[in-house]
């Protein structure tokens, strides 16, 4: 059943994605992709700021949803059809369904401010702020990054699969063992150890 | 500079664009990290900076027409997943042991 629902989705998703590469595509587009890029940009920022601000979880876990959707349409924006799907699927389906999922099972509250997040604040600003100083500087100093257009078309879903599944099969398989691994450890920590069981009687 | 601004009304967004937005996004993770004292939007500021990171990677596998950038950002999702899995087991056996989310109180590796 979830398969199914994900297969439409990921079929609606990818149907609305061909149409407004059409469009984008056609000359008749004009600004759109600008328009596109603003708003959802824009968004983006929004969500993450308002990350910062909120001080209950499960409102950051919303507005961590709302960068995650809008990174998706910046992915279709930059051709990359199958990520942009994934993004949605993966990230702000199934990793922020957990994350809610965990906030309602511990019932986490509203977050008390203490002495080290002071300590983090005032060392901390200045830290980051010199980082992204550094990193727009040498993103800025690059002069001949070029533009991100529609014109060099997208990557389609088989392209990218087949050099996945041909050269780079080995790392597939072992990212596959991963998982299995962090399955098995994520229910080996969750579950009430021995151990544990022990040490309370 | 003035190139930023110079193709405004056509069809096409600067690449230096994505590229600060994806630093804008990481730096944000890292605040995040930073003044947050709940575990689980820590956690949260840690897939902000992995969701930066990977803006840049599709934007530059768009830029050199490359399928490989594409294919770690795959990569990187699935490890984000294992990471998020094993990551909030963690959180409820903290949780479990004492009874808070707030990291100046965790402050012992014993359980």
């Amino acid at each position: 059943m979830a398969e199914l629902l994900s297969g439409y989705i990921y079929s609606g998703f990818a149907i609305t994605g061909r149409l407004i590469f059409e469009r984008l595509q056609s000359e008749r587009g004009g600004a759109m992709h600008l328009i596109l890029f603003f708003i959802f940009a824009g968004l983006c920022l929004a969500g993450a700021i308002n990350l910062l601000l909120q001080s209950h979880p499960i409102n950051s876990a919303l507005s961590l949803i709302v960068v995650m959707t809008s990174l998706a349409v910046l992915y279709l924006l930059l051709g990359a059809e199958f990520l942009a799907a994934a993004q949605i699927i993966v990230y702000a389906g199934a990793i922020m369904v957990l994350f809610t999922f965990v906030v309602m099972l511990l019932n986490a509250g509203r977050e008390e401010r203490t002495m080290g997040s002071r300590v983090a604040r005032s060392v901390g600003f200045p830290a980051v702020v010199a980082i992204l100083a550094v990193l727009a500087t040498i993103i800025l100093r690059a002069q001949d990054l070029g533009v991100a257009s529609m014109k060099g078309g997208i990557t389609s879903t088989e392209e990218l699969s087949k050099v996945l599944f041909t050269e780079l099969l080995l790392p597939f398989e072992v990212t596959s063992v991963l998982i299995l691994i962090a399955i098995l450890g994520a229910v080996a920590l969750a579950s009430r150890g021995n151990g544990e069981r022990t040490a309370s009687k | 500079m003035s190139s930023l601004f110079s193709n405004l009304l056509q069809q096409e967004v600067p690449i230096v664009w994505y590229l600060l937005l994806s630093a804008a996004l990481f730096s944000l993770g890292v605040i995040g990290f930073l003044i947050k004292r709940n575990l689980i939007t820590m956690f949260m500021s840690i897939e902000l900076m992995l969701n930066g990171v990977n803006l840049s990677f599709v934007t530059f596998a768009h830029q050199w027409g490359a399928v490989k950038g594409q294919i770690f950002v795959f990569f990187v999702m699935v490890v984000a997943a294992a990471e998020a899995a094993v990551g909030l087991a963690i959180i409820i056996a903290v949780f479990r042991a004492r009874a808070t989310l707030t990291v100046d109180r965790i402050n012992l590796m014993k359980l």
